[in-house]
């Protein structure tokens, strides 16, 4: 077992744990942002870099602080190790300065998304994001593609989380998508037009932070704030068969995995309760599914300004960020 | 004429060929080695030889040896790395396609120090013709007894591979070449696990740059101590220096370290002075990835002491007025060179080479070679420079590899010190984007 401090609050956690998970532990505002971490994703994380935060102390043994911020999602802790996450201003500066990054060839096309009010970009531009606009180039843009009848591929909108490669790479039989080319003009690609199908393919919709693959059985049905999540079941001979029903009336608009609060699935479902099952007689409903998110869906109601978070002109009062505002 | 630890033989006329090359002393360290040490005692020589990395980071080899994991019944991996792809360096290039079996006598001994029975030269993709060189020299040698089983009788086996890369410069990191080395695609690792832990295949592996291994034969020959002689403090031996730019001399040169830069830059022994007699203006001592530094710090650190040819003195006044010995590709800048331009042109190449992984690499490299490109071509605002700043300081230290650094610090440095220039640029766009105008600070003096 290992002793630290996040924030001035002490937890002990098991050896091996992450900073990011042994900060879940403790819960609320210690827990950093994670984009591209996923718990039950091997080799995921370290990318993003939304996660990185302050050791101020190695651990008790060596108790050096470590020269650079370190990514709490793939740095394990030590005994005695102090970090520091809200509670630093170099941490608070540096994610405000990638948020930045992660949105500057970002489309902001929210109103036209179907991820809109479950975008995990959207969350952490509205929490940590700068206000103002710095990036004046043309973005860069892609087409859109066609992965197949059930999945479209927004490339415009990736963040480039490798996410849902690593999804088809534990997930599914046989991947047939990656990462093509490199830098910024790197893409999610299948590289000669593949369609991506597979019975557990789906699952790279729901592990995607933001709206670069979608459900194309869902595409423009609705806004994911007017309908209902449900927590129902069936018995699937592929998969567990436990959903998230998104309902409006008697109609199954879509059907997700479920998430955590950390919008990470609980687990994976398969293709045919994915996009086959859509009627509400297909399913064991078990009741309302509570959405432990900050995000607008939670919230149940959406304010438009939320739609263009950089050039929302300030924060809100609502985080509580004590950065000096410029 | 200073020692010449690695060059010595490299103008004989068939040095490239085993016969040759042995006739001229070629393969003793390997006898040595493999026949009167232990491997121990190899690594012992090279820890109190000083000798330090030449790929970039100058990390002391000996000490990054003793580093490498041994569990038992694991296989342990030496890998070169002969990627070479910084711009401004051009010294491993010429030095294996001259002297191929210099290499593979330093593969060989290296190797054994390491235990690695299997090792392997990654080398850049555009070199093709080299690999060709280093292809026939290593068939001579496992003809020769010298690669293979039980080498020359001494109960060692190894085998020695050159794979090529697919001509991308982040290969050249360590860690983004094993992936490549794989067969994966070349995107830098997260760290820890280190190399020396969990390398290539997940196993131990060492990684060194051409230079340094090529240094090791000598340092067994003759003895650490002896090595650890030339040199100046902890920059011991030699160096190959990649100089080019406007110099009378471009070239490879073997230094021993400790050269006053100024002797170096204006002696005929060495680069022979500024092309036409110009002025010097500014110079990148370590390759694109390491600030830029104006005629005066280069020759003598802020303190007024003269500037040497080593990693101490070259980083003396730290980014506030030092730089980095870096790959040791030296490049020079004459009076009629524009430092915007250059900036930009670097901007461009690290903007094309980041492997897009992480986001303030990814992204900010093109956000900075996009506004340096305003600036260039007459469209900058009087804010550009302090967003380029910015910028830069949100990239680096935040990411996976060194490359965001490497692509920040040129642009920060550019800026630090010639930042009279940039603003020039901004409020002149018109004389600024005239053929051949460079500025010469005389019309700073015009305010906008
Ligand atoms: C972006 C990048 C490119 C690099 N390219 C090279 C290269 O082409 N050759 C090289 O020897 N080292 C290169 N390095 C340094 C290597 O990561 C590594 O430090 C080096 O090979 C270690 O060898 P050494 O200890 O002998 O210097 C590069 C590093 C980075 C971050
Ligand atoms: S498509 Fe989505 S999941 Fe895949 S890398 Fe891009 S942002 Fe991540
Ligand atoms: S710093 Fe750049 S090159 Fe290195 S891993 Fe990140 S994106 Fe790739
Ligand atoms: S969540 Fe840690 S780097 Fe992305």
């Amino acid at each position: 077992m290992a002793k630290v401090t996040i924030d001035g609050i002490e937890i002990e956690v098991e050896d091996g744990t992450t900073i990011l998970q042994a900060a879940r532990k403790i819960g609320g505002d210690v827990v950093p942002p994670a984009m591209c971490f996923y718990t039950s994703l091997k080799g995921s994380g370290g990318k993003c870099r939304v996660c990185l935060v302050k050791v101020t102390q190695g651990s008790t043994r060596d108790p050096r602080p470590m020269p650079k911020l370190v990514a709490s999602c793939i740095t394990q802790v030590q005994d005695g190790m102090v970090v520091e996450n809200t509670t630093n201003e170099d941490v608070l500066n540096a994610r405000k300065g990638i948020v930045e990054m992660l949105l500057i060839n970002h489309p902001l096309d929210c109103p036209i998304c179907d991820q809109a009010g479950e975008c995990s970009l959207q969350d952490l531009s509205y929490e940590h994001g700068i206000s103002g606009q710095r990036f004046e180039e043309e973005r860069r843009t892609f087409n859109k593609v066609d992965l197949g009848p059930y999945i479209q591929l927004h490339m415009t909108r990736c963040i480039l989380c490798y996410r849902c490669v690593y999804t088809a790479d534990q997930i599914t039989e046989k991947r047939v998508h990656g990462v093509l080319g490199r830098g910024d003009a790197a893409e999610i690609g299948t590289y000669i037009e593949n369609v991506i199908d597979n019975d557990f393919s789906g699952n790279v919709i729901d592990v995607c932070p933001v709206g670069a693959l979608t459900d194309k059985t869902w595409r423009f049905k609705n806004r994911v704030w007017f309908t209902k999540p449900m927590d129902a079941h069936r018995d699937c001979p592929t998969c567990s068969g436990k959903v998230t029903l998104w309902t409006r009336g008697e109609e199954v608009l879509r059907v997700t995995a479920r998430k955590d609060q950390y919008n990470e699935v609980e687990e994976f479902i398969c293709n045919t309760c994915r996009f086959d099952k859509k009627e509400v007689k297909d399913w064991t409903i078990e009741g309302p599914r509570h959405i432990d998110r900050n995000s607008v869906i939670s919230a149940n109601h959406y304010e438009l300004p939320v739609v263009n978070v950089p050039i929302v002109p300030n924060l809100p009062t609502s985080t509580k960020k004590n950065l000096p505002q410029e | 004429m200073g020692l010449k630890i690695l060059t010595e033989h490299i103008n004989v006329p068939g040095i490239e060929t085993l016969e040759v090359y042995r006739k001229h002393g070629g393969y003793r360290s390997v006898e040595k080695a493999l026949k009167t040490m232990s491997p121990d005692e190899v690594v012992e020589e090279v820890k109190t030889s000083g000798l330090r990395g030449r790929g970039g980071a100058g990390f002391p080899t000996g000490m990054k040896w003793s580093f490498l994991a041994k569990p038992e019944g694991v296989p342990r991996y030496l890998v070169c790395n002969a990627d070479e792809s910084e711009p401004g360096t051009f010294k491993d290039r010429w030095f294996m396609e001259k002297n191929p079996h210099a290499l593979i006598e330093g593969m060989i001994t290296s190797s054994y120090a390491l235990g690695a029975n299997t090792s392997y030269i990654y080398i850049r993709g555009e070199l093709l013709f080299v690999l060709r060189i280093l292809e026939k020299a290593i068939a001579e040698a496992y003809a020769a007894g010298l690669l293979g089983k039980n080498i020359l009788g001494s109960g060692y086996d190894l085998d020695l591979h050159v794979a090529p890369g697919g001509g991308a410069y982040i290969c050249g990191e360590e860690t983004a070449l094993l992936e490549s080395l794989e067969g994966k695609r070349g995107n830098p690792r997260n760290k820890p696990p280190f190399p020396a832990v969990k390398g290539l295949f997940a196993c131990p592996t060492v990684v060194n740059n051409v230079e340094t291994i090529s240094s090791v034969p000598w340092i067994v020959n003759n003895g650490g101590a002896e090595y650890a002689k030339v040199g100046i403090g902890r920059s011991t031996g030699t160096k190959l220096i990649s100089a080019s730019g406007n110099i009378n001399n471009p070239g490879v040169y073997e230094i021993e370290l400790g050269v006053p830069v100024e002797e170096f830059i204006y002696s005929d022994e060495y680069l022979g002075g500024i092309w036409k007699g110009k002025q010097l203006k500014a110079v990148v001592p370590g390759g694109s990835s390491v600030p830029i530094l104006p005629a005066n710090l280069i020759l003598k650190t802020a303190a007024g002491e003269d500037r040497l040819m080593t990693y101490e003195s070259l980083a003396d006044g730290g980014f506030v007025s030092g730089s980095m010995m870096g790959s040791g590709a030296f490049i020079v800048f004459d009076e009629d060179q524009c430092i915007v331009r250059n900036t930009w042109n670097y901007a461009r190449f690290y903007h094309h080479e980041s492997c897009g992984q992480c986001s303030p690499c990814r992204e900010g490299t093109g956000w900075m070679e996009k506004v340096l490109h305003r600036i260039e071509y007459g469209h900058g605002h009087q804010q550009d420079i302090d967003l380029l700043v910015s910028v830069a300081k949100q990239i680096e230290g935040n990411t996976i590899c060194p490359l965001g650094d490497a692509a920040a610090w040129p642009v920060a440095a550019a800026i630090r010190h010639f930042r009279d220039e940039f603003e020039w640029h901004i409020r002149h766009p018109k004389e600024a984007t005239a053929p051949g105008a460079v500025y010469r600070g005389q019309l700073d003096t015009v305010t906008a």
